[in-house]
């Protein structure tokens, strides 16, 4: 069995890719609302320019994640709809692993296309040019927490109506520090760049090993059904 | 397949709350056997088939699997076909099965996707999306899956319900040379498959009178 660990994991990779760019629905939209969002702000505000700058990278973090949780609730739905997760609750690997996966498919398809729009969105915030490197290093870092924590929070609302409203409540509180230390990393007044951008990488680590364990016992609650 | 397996359920109990489905089911199933479960709606045939599979624990008693290794569980050996067909409308009757083949067969690989697909009668679907099927071939499409994949515990779930009269004998076929070749299957199902000689029980006689 063990050799095997590598292929049954490349293959869950694949077909997880696949789907993800058959079906681009999800990825458009978030995309459509972390452009909705960030371009409400300057109307809601006026055009102070050197207010909008100011908020610009919490702005842009806060709408990256929302969008990010707007896609996380179909992270295992479908799935459970259809009857695919019953199967691949049998495959020859630790459910973990699979919820590890979904994860990191979710981190790819999604969310680092939603990073590599931010600093386009950053256009409409006045948003300093050269706080785009430390905006994006920020949102890379700090991804695979989003997508780990999110994880979480599909799993345990799967088989609760009228999920999509419960994930938020139980998820945006867990995000708050990744939130707190991505702002931090581009904000010059804090000063502590460094230090930020490396408890984001913490944050993530910590996220990733846990999250596939506190997912995966979820899901097995629901048998598969 | 290793020489001797056999499932062994023991004493199994299964229950949602207060809700007993089955209490005290005993049964085994050696190799190239089949047992057919029948019961009312709701008396618990697709929970106890999860439950073999290792999906959900049981709320009493036990299941085995002997001949497996000592890591080795259930679910990695058997195949669940659920009420549900677990297809994705967007991927081919052949990308569904190469998908499956691979996340499911650790390695091993049975029939090709084509010969898979032909024994069921839908060779000439095998570009068609899923989504694209009807009710009918869906449901061969999901048996088709497991042919590809070789396990030797089969876990069907109503495998002929939606099906006309020649695909019912196809799928009886095939499950006819799963015995044959040393298979194990538990089949939850109301219509005759046209076997001989399968296993029979009848999961009401262990429900508990209900209220």
């Amino acid at each position: 069995m063990r050799q095997t660990l590598t292929g049954t994991v490349a293959a869950l990779f694949r077909r997880e890719l696949t789907l993800a760019m058959r079906d681009a629905s999800a990825l458009g939209t978030a995309l459509g609302f972390y452009l909705m969002v960030v371009s409400l702000l300057p109307l809601g505000l006026g055009p102070d320019a050197s207010l909008l700058a100011r908020i610009a990278p919490g702005a842009l973090w806060i709408a990256l994640l929302l969008s990010a949780l707007l896609s996380l609730a179909r992270m295992f739905e479908a799935d459970y709809q259809d009857g695919s997760l019953a199967v691949l609750m049998t495959a020859p690997v630790p459910l973990e692993l699979v919820v590890l996966v979904k994860i990191a498919t979710h981190a790819l398809t999604t969310a680092l296309p939603l990073i590599l729009a931010a600093p386009v969105l950053g256009v409409l915030l006045n948003l300093a040019p050269e706080a785009n490197g430390k905006l994006v290093a920020s949102m890379l870092l700090g991804a695979p927490a989003l997508s780990a924590i999110g994880a979480i929070g599909a799993a345990l609302t799967l088989v609760a109506r009228k999920g999509g409203l419960l994930i938020s409540l139980l998820v945006l509180p867990l995000y708050v520090p990744t939130l707190i230390y991505g702002v931090a990393v581009i904000d010059p007044a804090s000063g502590a760049t460094a230090q930020a951008l490396l408890m984001l990488a913490a944050l993530s680590l910590v996220s990733l090993v846990l999250a596939p364990f506190a997912a995966a016992s979820a899901l097995r609650v629901t048998g598969g059904t | 397949m290793p020489e001797t397996m056999t499932l062994v359920a023991d004493d199994l109990g299964q229950s949602y709350g207060d809700l007993v489905l089955f209490k005290g089911l005993s049964f085994t199933v050696r190799q190239g056997r089949a047992l057919v479960v029948t019961g009312d709606n709701g008396s618990g045939k697709s929970t106890l088939l999860r439950t073999l599979a290792g999906l959900m624990p049981p709320a009493s008693g036990a299941v085995r699997f002997d001949g497996l290794g000592p890591d080795e569980t259930i679910a990695e050996h058997c195949h669940l076909v659920a009420f549900a067909n677990a297809l994705k409308p967007e991927l081919t009757a052949t990308e569904t099965l190469v998908h499956w083949r691979d996340i499911l067969g650790a390695g091993e690989t049975g029939l090709t996707t084509l010969d898979a697909l032909d024994q069921l009668g839908m060779a000439a679907l095998a570009n068609t999306p899923a989504g694209f099927l009807s009710t009918g071939l869906k449901r061969r499409l999901a048996l088709a899956r497991i042919l590809v994949a070789p396990r030797p515990l089969w876990l069907l779930d109503e495998p002929t319900a939606a099906l006309d009269h020649d695909s019912s004998l196809l799928v009886a076929d095939m499950i006819r040379a799963h015995l044959d070749d040393g298979g194990l299957a538990v089949i939850a199902t109301h219509l005759d498959l046209g076997i001989d000689g399968l296993d029979k029980l009848d999961l009401d006689t262990f429900t508990s009178p209900r209220a």
